[in-house]
């Protein structure tokens, strides 16, 4: 089984080359490339090459809201956004709080086959922040976690977070903080600000997030532990994160896109699209998360993918369900919201989409260079295609999209998974779901 | 004005000032007759939907449309499909369906009003007229409404009045509602509250803001005293109901600050004791009753101004 893209831009940057992929490896690089008997052949004129992304944060819904998602849907949607690994929240029904749920979400991916779904352990029992879960046992398995979070949930008692710290840290494995303070976020609906005030939302104030981060922060160092902070939504968290490594710290921390694009302004339609968790903030703190994912204080981008049915966002707005879809929109808005303003390059949307989460993972077939030996996957991306974002055409089960309507820039042509296509020109093969 | 009363800022000044000469001329109207019944909205149907308990925003909304001689239909939440766990929009569908001309909403979630609104609305824009008649902690724009006119009715004039609000404008619909409609009809309003019981974000809105009522009174033209819900009294936005009601209540020697002419509010239930003594809230100065009796009024105007259209404001007697 080979591939060759011809004329194809490596990381935006140089002279055109052809990329011929063979047995899921990248097996040659040049000018004029011949392609082997029976290779498909994709033309790379105009587009550019990148290492297919890795996410760290979606939630896939199985088991327990497979009506809202499954691994089936939640992976056409990964592919045809140019993934080629995700990482699956813990916080299903039964919570993935051990080893038989952990293995089935890693082997139920494999059967799809179209993204490698790693899936993420609880960091305790049930999510409920009292007990820790058997991380070693999960690590060992055959989804060999890697990462445990309570997402959705923030470990807020400081010793439960401190031994969760030190024991991850004897095994290798990362802790991921959904950084909320629940005492500062009861009924919590919205960013606590002019905003809220005016349309009578309950406010979700910025200290709510950065104490913990602090606290966070501050616990790793002392543990000599790495925490990674999920979906930084503040200008506070940034100029903590910035402190924190400056001290030495091993803390690393994710942006989704939609904190870089959106802000509080949009709540005033009370559409329950809209909510989400941590909330959308100001506009200012967008500008702060942008400027820190350039600098590099933010170390990467994840999604949050969050899908929700019809029914639990056609509602009052304080019931609806929080969460956004983001995998097929997610390089789209990257590019929208720093490439195009020239905060990153395309070499740089390698290292925050794809290179930066494989390392804060460690996963040794993701995110690597662009080089003859190497796993080939790949996504290729044409950057001067735009498209308008319809949550009906997307592949996910649900349509909560925050972006509906709008039209953004760069598309997906092709994604590849150790050289099988998982993804061609808006379709993804294995479904036959379509999108953009 | 579109075609629905969601919050006070849907009204300019001039809509605002026509809705309370109608409730002025309403009033006058059913001034001694023996059957209160205007034929203006005959063959119409106003259902009210209330989640929320109330007893003088429901009631003065249902008499307002039967005096206009309106079909009003109540639901609430308890015995109806609402409690078999029905959705708002569902429901919202369902009255659509029936044969609402106007649907007047009472919902504990802000925002409830306008999404009613767009679920309700048809493809070509038609659709039955909805009314907030409180969301949440949003707004209750027929409150504002019948504060404004009860000001206008003592005070001559809205415009220039200095109106001091006391209490609880974190979780007040009321308080945003006037803020919204008093500015627009040019009064100065003033927030007077602990800062526990201010929103983040109150800096920009077009108030002053102070801590200290004693220093307030004797400037205010009108004082609105603001609900203090129980489950709000101890320990959690201040430390007690008695030290609430030392600081913000408004007793018969605070009352005494103020000047002859200046008119006090209370939206009720008033919790008397608490809030505002039993003198002050049954003497002179006090427009507690006139403004019930305003808002069944007001409401008619409401529903005059929305069901059959501003500039047609010949009461049809």
């Amino acid at each position: 089984m080979s591939l060759l893209i011809e004329g194809v831009l490596l990381y935006g940057e140089g002279e055109p080359v052809d990329v011929l992929v063979v047995d899921g490896q990248i097996a040659e690089i040049g000018a004029d490339v011949t392609a082997p008997e029976g290779a498909e052949v994709v033309d790379g004129a105009g587009k550019v090459l990148l290492p297919g992304f890795v996410d760290l944060h979606t939630h896939l819904r199985e088991p327990g809201r497979e009506y809202a998602e499954d691994i089936e849907s939640g992976s056409a949607a990964a592919a045809l956004g140019g993934y080629t690994a995700v990482f699956a929240m813990a916080n299903t029904d039964p919570v993935a709080d051990g080893v038989v749920v952990t293995d089935h979400v890693w082997h139920r991916g494999q059967q799809v086959g179209l993204v490698d779904v790693h899936p993420v352990g609880a960091v305790t029992v049930g999510l409920k922040g009292k007990q820790l879960t058997e991380m070693g046992l999960m690590a060992a398995g055959a989804g060999k976690v890697r990462m445990f979070s309570d997402d959705g949930l923030c470990v807020d008692d400081p010793l439960i977070m401190r031994r969760a710290l030190e024991y991850a840290s004897g095994l290798g494995v990362l802790i991921a903080q959904h950084a909320e303070e629940p005492r500062l976020t009861v009924g919590a609906v919205a960013h606590e600000g002019s905003n809220a005030a005016r349309l009578g939302l309950t406010g979700w104030p910025r200290s709510a997030e950065e104490s913990i981060v602090a606290r966070d922060a501050i616990l790793a160092r002392d543990a000599g532990a790495r925490v990674h902070i999920c979906h930084a939504s503040t200008a506070g968290t940034v100029e903590l994160l910035r402190w924190a490594k400056e001290q030495g710290i091993s803390i690393t921390a994710e942006v989704t896109p939609h904190h870089l694009l959106l802000d509080d302004t949009v709540l005033e339609s009370y559409d329950g699209r809209n909510r989400v968790t941590p909330p959308l903030r100001e506009a200012s703190d967008a500008i702060a998360l942008r400027q820190a994912l350039a600098d590099g204080v933010i170390d990467c981008v994840a999604t949050d993918h969050a899908p929700h049915a019809d029914h639990e966002k056609a509602c009052e707005f304080a019931v609806a369900r929080p969460g956004m879809l983001g995998l097929q929109t997610a390089l789209s808005v990257v590019v929208e919201t720093m490439v195009r303003p020239g905060l990153l390059s395309w070499r740089d949307v390698a290292r925050v989409m794809s290179e930066a989460p494989a390392a804060i993972v460690g996963l040794p077939d993701q995110g690597r260079p662009l080089e003859v030996g190497e796993p080939a996957n790949l996504v290729l991306v044409d950057p001067d295609a735009s498209w308008t974002v319809t949550g009906a055409d997307l592949a996910s089960r649900s349509d909560n999209t925050p972006f509906e309507s709008m039209t953004l820039p760069a598309t997906v042509i092709l994604t590849t998974l150790r050289g099988k296509v998982t993804a061609r020109d808006g379709r993804s093969p294995a479904t036959g779901e379509t999108a953009p | 004005m579109t075609r629905h009363l969601l919050s006070a800022a849907d009204l300019s000044r001039d809509e605002a000032t026509a809705i309370l000469d109608d409730a002025d001329r309403f009033s006058t109207a059913l001034v001694g007759r023996e059957v209160k019944k205007l034929p203006t909205l005959r063959g119409r149907t106003v259902i009210t939907m209330f989640y929320e308990n109330s007893t003088r925003t429901r009631v003065s909304f249902e008499v307002a449309g039967k005096w206009m001689s309106a079909d009003v239909v109540n639901v609430s939440s308890s015995g109806s499909s609402v409690a078999k766990g029905e959705s708002l929009r569902d429901t919202a569908l369902t009255l659509r369906a029936a044969g609402a001309d106007a649907l007047i909403i009472r919902h504990p979630a802000s925002g409830a009003a306008q999404r009613l609104a767009e679920w309700t609305a048809e493809p070509n824009g038609s659709g039955p007229s909805v009314v907030n008649a409180g969301d949440g902690t949003h707004e209750h724009p027929t409150q504002a409404l019948l504060d404004a006119l009860t000001i206008r009715q003592r005070l001559g004039s809205v415009e220039g009045k200095r109106v001091v609000i006391v209490g609880d404008v974190l979780h007040s619909r009321v308080a945003r509602s006037n803020v919204q409609l008093l500015s627009t009809l040019g009064a100065e309003v003033v927030l007077v509250a602990p800062p526990t019981l201010l929103p983040t974000g109150v800096a920009t809105w077009p108030v002053t803001v102070s801590h200290d009522l004693d220093a307030e009174l004797p400037g205010a033209d009108a004082v609105l005293m603001l609900r203090v819900q129980a489950e709000r009294m101890n320990g959690g936005f201040f430390p007690s109901a008695r030290e609430y009601s030392v600081l913000y209540g408004l007793s018969e020697k605070r009352a005494s600050k103020l000047a002859d002419h200046a008119v006090v509010l209370h939206p009720g239930p008033m919790l008397r004791g608490m809030e505002i003594a039993s003198s002050v809230a049954d003497s002179t100065q006090s427009a507690v009753l006139q403004q019930v009796s305003n808002g069944v009024h007001v409401r008619m105007a409401v529903l005059f101004h929305l069901l059959v259209g501003a500039g047609t404001a010949e009461v049809n007697a």
